[in-house]
């Protein structure tokens, strides 16, 4: 298998290469579209915030961020939503990362909520639909104006229909009857007060697209996305994690696997899937040949029903 | 949709699908995601379990492409969707607009984007009023490419004939609009025919399948051929030890190619001076082209903000008065004397619509290579196209969006709540009407 390298069109079939010597590889033209998106939101925009989780996309969002304004600092704090299941190692990258770059970082922890009895624990200890709530409580006590996320829409069938610039209104939520229409480069991102926009610079990235470009940039990842051996145990068609956050429970057998995680949340719905790849040219291979997609594979939350993603971003999900 | 095949390809093709309700789009599109195996298997057991609670003997691809709950229960597709797959050869984003309701707006959107549009027609109907829209459209738009795909083979016994006749009328009709590169392919998306896979009842079609098509067809244009035009988005100073002095213009460039030491003239302030520097995200170079995003250093320190343009070559003449042809995108309407503000590249004005001059009716026949227009209209309603004067409280630097379709179209926003109402696009509609005309001078002033 081989990988998508920095250099423009391949030469094997001349009828690719109609833009001669000004020819741009698909991923220097995504990336030149999402640094034009970060870069509008910061001309437009008065508090703009980076959703931040350390999951792959919002570190290839990031790394974009960085590069959009060089030789100049981002322009934007990092927020993180704090479920309080989180691999130990993605809080160190978080972490490292803030410090390297001299980011401001805001957290919201769920555990507050569920504490002062805002938010109630669900019964199958999943937390990640809990996050709506601290979310939506920051972007009004920041009073963030524009909220970055790493959606894609080739992640799922709802966020197939979001705009790259998404309004909501003051109490965070999508109306997908009611969205601007988008039309060339032009966003639109006027808002009154208390609403806020959503913007996905990722929009048309797909998966294998941000492993080349992570492959490309050199970028770091957190260890969980390569194979290592770690205690999982098997639930929903999924191996979980033991963790503090619920499971495994007395009938679930915990077994060491090497594995590794396609992508990062929730401790208590993100599965992870055999693999023996220890190296991103490893991990790209096995991806172009997977045959389940990223969400299918890895999220249990995505199962709940046909329209689990529409419902959660209609209540101010990212 | 997540991608299987190799990871080779480095070309990427924008395209749009348009076609009336029961041309078969989602099936189509279906089709195309299904046999470039860009579906994967908990997506396609995800429609076949719902094929079956439905008590569909076969699934419904349409269903892989129908993503909210009201399109589910309905049957329906109400808003543009975004695709990705890719084969070997390119990879594709795909706009796939509605042809229910809300339809010329949803395909304005998704052509504004698009390199190319499929316009699909049912081979037992031939072209109808959808279909004219549609092909109006991508010449309104200004798609370089459009594909004609004639669906539905299998219910007419894969008649040449049927199919030939159809070509022709298209071809012509978008000919007439000034639609440059036409391919027609006949197809059954149902069963498989010509849209992956070459069919096995059409041997009298000698052309591509039509994703053999999307994966040749020419992308992108020639940069070093147009002037460049870089819009200022964002003034990045450090102000740091290590810069102190830095000052560049951050933006991506709309068309065209700039060097170090090219001569520029900042608009609409008409200050020129040369490019002393060219940053792209981090790294130094000395040539950047479109659409590129880079930050340029001029040699002398003139005020410059977002919203200015920097341009080479012959450089539009900043105007405030503005004549569009628009497409109206909202149900509250456009009358003439209404404020608005108006987005062009990275600059936001206010403006006042002057004038509706007319509307034009994408849907009749051409005639002596024109539209049909009504004049005197009071105002434009949502899916209308027309012709507009437009009064702006700052001078635009706008090409014809003829030349540029980035620094030639804009967006008419409602002040109040901040609502996109009206997309804009400078100049004259279609410009081979224009050359049909061009011995008849006295045609000039209500021709679209």
């Amino acid at each position: 298998m081989t990988t998508a390298t920095r250099s423009l069109v391949q030469a094997d079939d001349p009828n690719q290469n109609s833009g001669g010597p000004f020819a741009l590889s698909h991923l220097d033209a995504l990336e030149a579209e999402s640094v034009h998106i970060f870069r509008e939101v910061a001309g437009e925009f008065e508090r703009p915030v980076i959703l931040f989780s350390g999951g792959k996309d919002s570190i290839v969002m990031l790394h974009l961020a960085l590069k959009a304004f060089r030789p100049a600092a981002v322009p934007f704090a990092l927020l993180h939503v704090d479920t309080g299941h989180n691999f130990p190692e993605v809080i160190a990258y978080r972490d490292r990362v803030v410090a390297e770059h001299n980011l401001r970082l805001h957290v919201a922890h769920v555990q507050d909520f569920i504490d002062r009895g805002v938010l109630r624990e669900r019964p199958d200890g999943t937390r990640n639909p809990l996050q709506t709530v601290p979310l939506l409580d920051a972007i009004e006590k920041g009073r963030f104006d524009a909220v970055f996320g790493g959606g894609r829409r080739d992640e799922e069938k709802a966020r197939a229909k979001e705009r790259v610039f998404s309004l909501r209104d003051e109490f965070g939520a999508w109306d997908p009857r009611r969205q601007r229409p988008e039309l060339w480069s032009l966003y639109n991102g006027r808002h009154a007060v208390g609403e806020h926009v959503r913007v996905f610079p990722l929009s048309n990235w797909t998966e294998l697209d941000v492993w080349q470009y992570i492959e490309r940039e050199g970028i770091d990842l957190p260890e969980i996305y390569y194979a290592h051996e770690r205690d999982v145990f098997a639930r929903g068609g999924m191996w979980l994690t033991a963790g503090e956050w619920g499971g495994p429970k007395d009938h679930e057998p915990v077994e060491r696997r090497l594995i590794r995680y396609r992508t990062v949340g929730d401790m208590s719905c993100t599965g992870a899937v055999d693999s023996d790849a220890t190296t991103i040219q490893a991990v790209i291979a096995e991806i172009a040949a997977s045959r389940l997609t990223e969400r299918g594979a890895t999220r249990a939350d995505d199962k709940l029903s046909e329209a689990a993603m529409e419902d959660r971003k209609r209540e101010g999900y990212f | 949709m997540t991608i299987t095949q190799d990871a080779t390809a480095t070309s990427l093709l924008r395209f749009a699908t348009a076609g009336s309700v029961d041309d078969g789009k989602s099936t189509l599109v279906g089709r195309l995601l299904h046999d470039s195996k860009s579906v994967l298997a908990d997506q396609l057991e995800a429609v076949e379990r719902v094929s079956l609670g439905r008590g569909q003997d076969a699934p419904d691809l349409a269903l892989l492409t129908d993503g909210l709950r009201a399109e589910r229960e309905q049957g329906i597709t109400i808003d543009v969707a975004y695709r990705y797959f890719a084969t070997p050869r390119r990879r594709f984003i795909l706009a796939d607009t509605p042809g229910h309701v809300q339809y010329t707006r949803n395909m304005v959107t998704g052509a504004s984007t698009a390199e190319l549009a499929v316009v699909l027609v049912d081979a037992r109907n031939g072209v109808v009023e959808q279909t004219r829209r549609h092909a109006a459209v991508a010449a309104l738009l200004r798609v370089p490419h459009v594909v004609l795909a004639v669906n539905k083979m299998d219910l007419v016994d894969y008649a040449e004939p049927v199919f030939a006749a159809i070509a022709e009328e298209f071809t012509a009709y978008a000919a007439s609009l000034g639609v440059k590169d036409v391919v027609a392919v006949p197809i059954s998306a149902l069963a498989g025919d010509n849209v992956v896979e070459p069919s096995a009842h059409m041997d009298w079609y000698g052309g591509p399948t039509l994703l053999e098509h999307l994966e040749t067809v020419p992308v992108g244009s020639d940069p070093s051929a147009e002037p460049a035009r870089f819009p200022v988005q964002y003034v990045i100073r450090p102000q740091t030890e290590e810069h102190p002095d830095y000052r560049g213009y951050a933006g991506q460039l709309a068309s065209g190619v700039l060097r170090v030491g090219d001569p520029v003239t900042v608009l609409p302030s008409g200050h020129t001076t040369t490019v002393a520097g060219i940053d792209a995200l981090g790294e130094e170079t000395d040539i950047a082209w479109a659409p590129q995003s880079v930050t340029v250093r001029l040699a002398d320190d003139i005020d410059i903000s977002r919203g200015d343009l920097i341009a080479a070559g012959a450089t539009p003449v900043p105007t405030k008065d503005v004549e569009a042809t628009v497409s109206h995108l909202n149900e509250r309407p456009l009358r003439a004397g209404d404020k608005v503000l108006l987005k062009h590249t990275t600059r936001t004005v206010r403006a006042l619509v002057k004038e509706i001059s007319y509307r034009i009716d994408i849907t009749a026949p051409v005639r002596e290579g024109k539209l049909e227009q009504s004049s005197g209209a009071d105002g434009l309603n949502v899916n209308d196209i027309g012709h507009v004067v437009l009064r702006t409280a700052e001078p635009l630097a706008l090409d014809s969006y003829s030349d540029n379709r980035r620094t030639g179209s804009f967006l008419l926003i409602d002040p109040a709540d901040g609502t996109t109402l009206t997309a804009g696009m400078a100049g004259e509609a279609f410009d081979t009407v224009r050359s049909t005309d061009a011995n008849d001078a006295t045609d000039e002033e209500d021709w679209v």
